[in-house]
C-alpha cells in the first residue's frame, strides 16, 4: 500500500438556502481555498474527481458545470461519481494506489434547497416498487427508526443526546447551520414530525460545498505541517430495499471499519455521517465508539447536512483535527443510499 | 410466466419534481443587462477573455468573472450552424430553421441561437448577423427578450478575424 495523506480540506458555510450563488460560485472559493493550503496550483493536480447529483441540481451532467469551478484547461485528468464526496475520494485514492496518481483534488456540492429533498431522494429507490409510491426520505427514516426505538436498539433518551450533542458541539464550527444549547427533556417533549422522528432528529437541508487534496508519499510533508495519513479506507453496500436487511444495525459500517483496520479503543475523534439522530447511534454501535473517543467534535451531520460533501465534510473535519495536532488517531465516515444503505469508512493518523 | 396476455413490458412511472434555481450572481449581472436591451460581457481576470453569457467563472482557469461588466454589441459573426429538420416537442422553433453559434463583436465566448429573416440556403460561416428584440415593454430580465438574429447585410466577415475563436 502507498501512504496516502490529506494535506488540505475546505468547506463553505451551510446555509439552508444560498439564494445569491450557483453550485459554480459556491465551490470556487472553496477549491482556491484548498489549492491556496496545499500549495499545489491549477493544473498540477494529477487527478480530480467530484460527487455530485443531477437530481438535487434539477439538470443532467450537472457535474461538468461544476468543472467550471476548478477550470479545466488545458485539459485534466477528471472523474465523478454520483454519490457523496467521500466515494470521490475513495476513487481518488485508489487511482493513487495504482499508481496512476500522486496528487489528487476531491470536491462534492449540492443545492439541496433548488428542489423537494425528501422527495427528491425518492428517485434513489426501486423504480417499479417503490419510488411509485414516493416515500420521502423522512418517512423512510421514520420506519428505521420506530423499529430501533421497538427493539430497544436505540432508545429516546440517546437520540435526544446526540442532538444536544451535535448543537453544542456545532457552537464552535462556523460552517455549521444548527447549533446551541439545547435540553434533552425539552428535546423529548416536542410534537413529532414524522413519527418517531422529531424536527431536531433529522438533519438540516443544507446548500454546500467541500473540498480535499490528498498527496502521496512523504511529498505531503511539503503540503502539509502534519498531514493525515490514511491507514485504511474501506466501503461495504447494503441490499437497498429496507425489506432484507436488518435495520437496528449497521453492519456495512461495522465491516467497512474492520477492513479499514479500525481499533475503536484508540481512536481520538470520530466524525459519523448519521443524517438521523437514531443513526448517529447505529454508527457508534457498529464503529464500537468508547467514551474516550471525541465523537462529531464538528456537530456533524444533524448540524449541518449539504448532500454530496457531508460525508466528505466528515473526513475533513476528522482531518482537521489530525493537522492541528488535536488528534493523533481519527475517523471519517460517510453514509449514501437509505437508511444507512452503504457506508464508507476512512481511518486516518498523524505522524 | 406470462399469462395468454403476455409479459408486462412497460410500467408507467410518472416523474415529476419542481425546482426553484438560482441564477448565481454572474448570471444576474448578465440578465439584469438583457432586461435593458444589452449583453453584458463578464472578463476573466487571469487572461483577459470576456466571457457572454457568464456562468460565474473561467471555465479555463477556475476563477470567478466580474464583478465588473463589459457591454458587447448585439451584432457578431456567425461562426458556426446546423440546419434543424426534426422536431421535438422542446423547440418552440418549426424546422427547418439554422441553430448558429454567434460571436458577438467585444465577445470571447459565442452564444447559440436560432436565425431567422434568412433562406436557410445562404446560412454561412462569417455571416454578419444582428439580434431582433422583441417590443422594449416587453422585456424581463431573461434571454426570451432576443426572439433570432437576422442578417445584417454587411460583407461577410474575413475567416481571419474570427478564427482563433472557433
Amino acid at each position: 500500500m502507498r501512504d496516502v495523506a490529506i494535506v488540505a480540506f475546505a468547506q463553505s458555510p451551510s446555509v439552508r438556502s444560498d439564494t445569491q450563488r450557483n453550485e459554480v460560485e459556491i465551490l470556487m472559493p472553496v477549491v482556491a481555498e484548498v489549492r491556496e493550503a496545499s500549495g499545489i496550483p491549477k493544473g498540477e493536480f494529477d487527478f480530480i474527481c467530484s460527487g455530485s447529483s443531477d437530481y438535487l441540481a434539477g439538470q443532467s451532467f450537472a457535474f461538468v458545470a461544476g468543472l467550471d469551478a476548478v477550470g479545466a484547461w488545458p485539459p485534466v485528468s477528471e472523474s465523478h461519481v454520483e454519490m457523496d464526496g467521500a466515494w470521490a475520494l475513495y476513487e481518488a485514492w485508489v487511482k493513487i494506489q495504482m499508481g496512476y496518481a500522486d496528487s489528487a483534488l476531491v470536491y462534492g456540492f449540492s443545492k439541496c434547497s433548488l428542489g423537494d429533498l425528501p422527495e427528491v431522494m425518492a428517485m434513489q429507490l426501486d423504480p417499479y416498487y417503490q419510488t411509485p409510491l414516493w416515500p420521502d426520505a423522512v418517512s423512510m427514516a421514520a420506519l428505521q427508526a420506530r423499529q430501533c426505538l421497538e427493539t430497544g436498539a436505540v432508545t429516546a433518551e440517546q437520540m435526544a443526546d446526540a442532538v444536544v450533542r451535535s448543537r453544542a458541539n456545532a457552537k464552535s464550527n462556523p460552517n455549521a447551520q444548527l447549533s446551541g444549547d439545547v435540553d434533552r427533556e425539552k428535546l423529548l417533549a416536542e410534537p413529532t414530525f414524522v413519527s418517531p422522528l422529531h424536527k431536531h432528529d433529522c438533519s438540516p437541508i443544507s446548500d454546500g460545498a467541500a473540498a480535499m487534496v490528498l498527496v502521496a508519499g512523504e511529498k505531503a510533508r511539503q503540503h502539509c505541517e502534519r498531514p493525515a495519513w490514511i491507514t485504511g479506507f474501506a466501503h461495504i453496500m447494503e441490499p437497498m430495499d429496507l425489506g432484507v436487511r436488518p435495520l437496528t444495525e449497521s453492519r456495512s459500517t461495522a465491516e467497512a471499519a474492520r477492513r479499514a483496520g479500525v481499533d475503536a479503543a484508540k481512536l481520538d475523534v470520530a466524525e459519523l455521517h448519521g443524517p438521523f439522530s437514531h443513526q448517529e447511534i447505529l454508527l457508534e454501535q457498529a464503529i464500537g465508539i468508547g467514551s474516550s473517543t471525541d465523537v462529531n467534535p464538528s456537530g456533524g451531520a444533524l448540524a449541518a447536512n449539504p448532500m454530496m460533501a457531508a460525508g466528505l465534510i466528515r473526513l475533513g473535519e476528522a482531518a482537521a483535527r489530525i493537522h492541528d495536532g488535536s488528534a493523533a488517531t481519527a475517523l471519517g465516515h460517510a453514509t449514501s443510499g437509505p437508511c444507512l444503505q452503504q457506508n464508507l469508512v476512512c481511518a486516518m493518523e498523524g505522524r | 410466466m406470462a399469462d395468454e396476455k403476455g409479459p408486462v413490458e412497460i410500467v408507467q412511472t410518472p416523474v415529476e419534481l419542481d425546482y426553484t434555481y438560482t441564477a448565481g450572481q454572474a448570471a444576474t449581472r448578465f440578465l439584469k443587462g438583457v432586461e435593458q436591451g444589452k449583453f453584458l460581457g463578464q472578463r476573466c481576470p487571469v487572461d483577459g477573455l470576456v466571457y457572454v453569457a457568464s456562468r460565474g467563472s473561467s471555465p479555463k482557469h477556475g476563477v470567478p468573472t466580474g464583478p465588473d461588466t463589459v457591454e458587447v454589441s448585439d451584432k457578431g459573426t456567425l461562426i458556426s450552424f446546423s440546419i434543424v429538420r426534426i422536431p421535438s416537442a422542446n423547440l418552440s422553433v418549426e424546422p427547418p430553421f439554422a441553430a448558429i453559434s454567434v460571436l458577438l463583436d467585444g465577445a470571447d465566448s459565442h452564444l447559440m441561437h436560432v436565425l431567422d429573416e434568412c433562406p436557410l440556403e445562404e446560412v454561412r460561416m462569417g455571416m454578419r448577423v444582428e439580434a431582433v428584440w422583441l417590443p422594449k415593454d416587453q422585456w424581463t430580465a431573461s434571454m426570451q427578450n432576443v426572439t433570432h438574429f437576422r442578417p445584417t447585410g454587411e460583407p461577410d466577415a474575413p475567416f481571419d478575424s474570427y478564427k482563433d475563436h472557433l
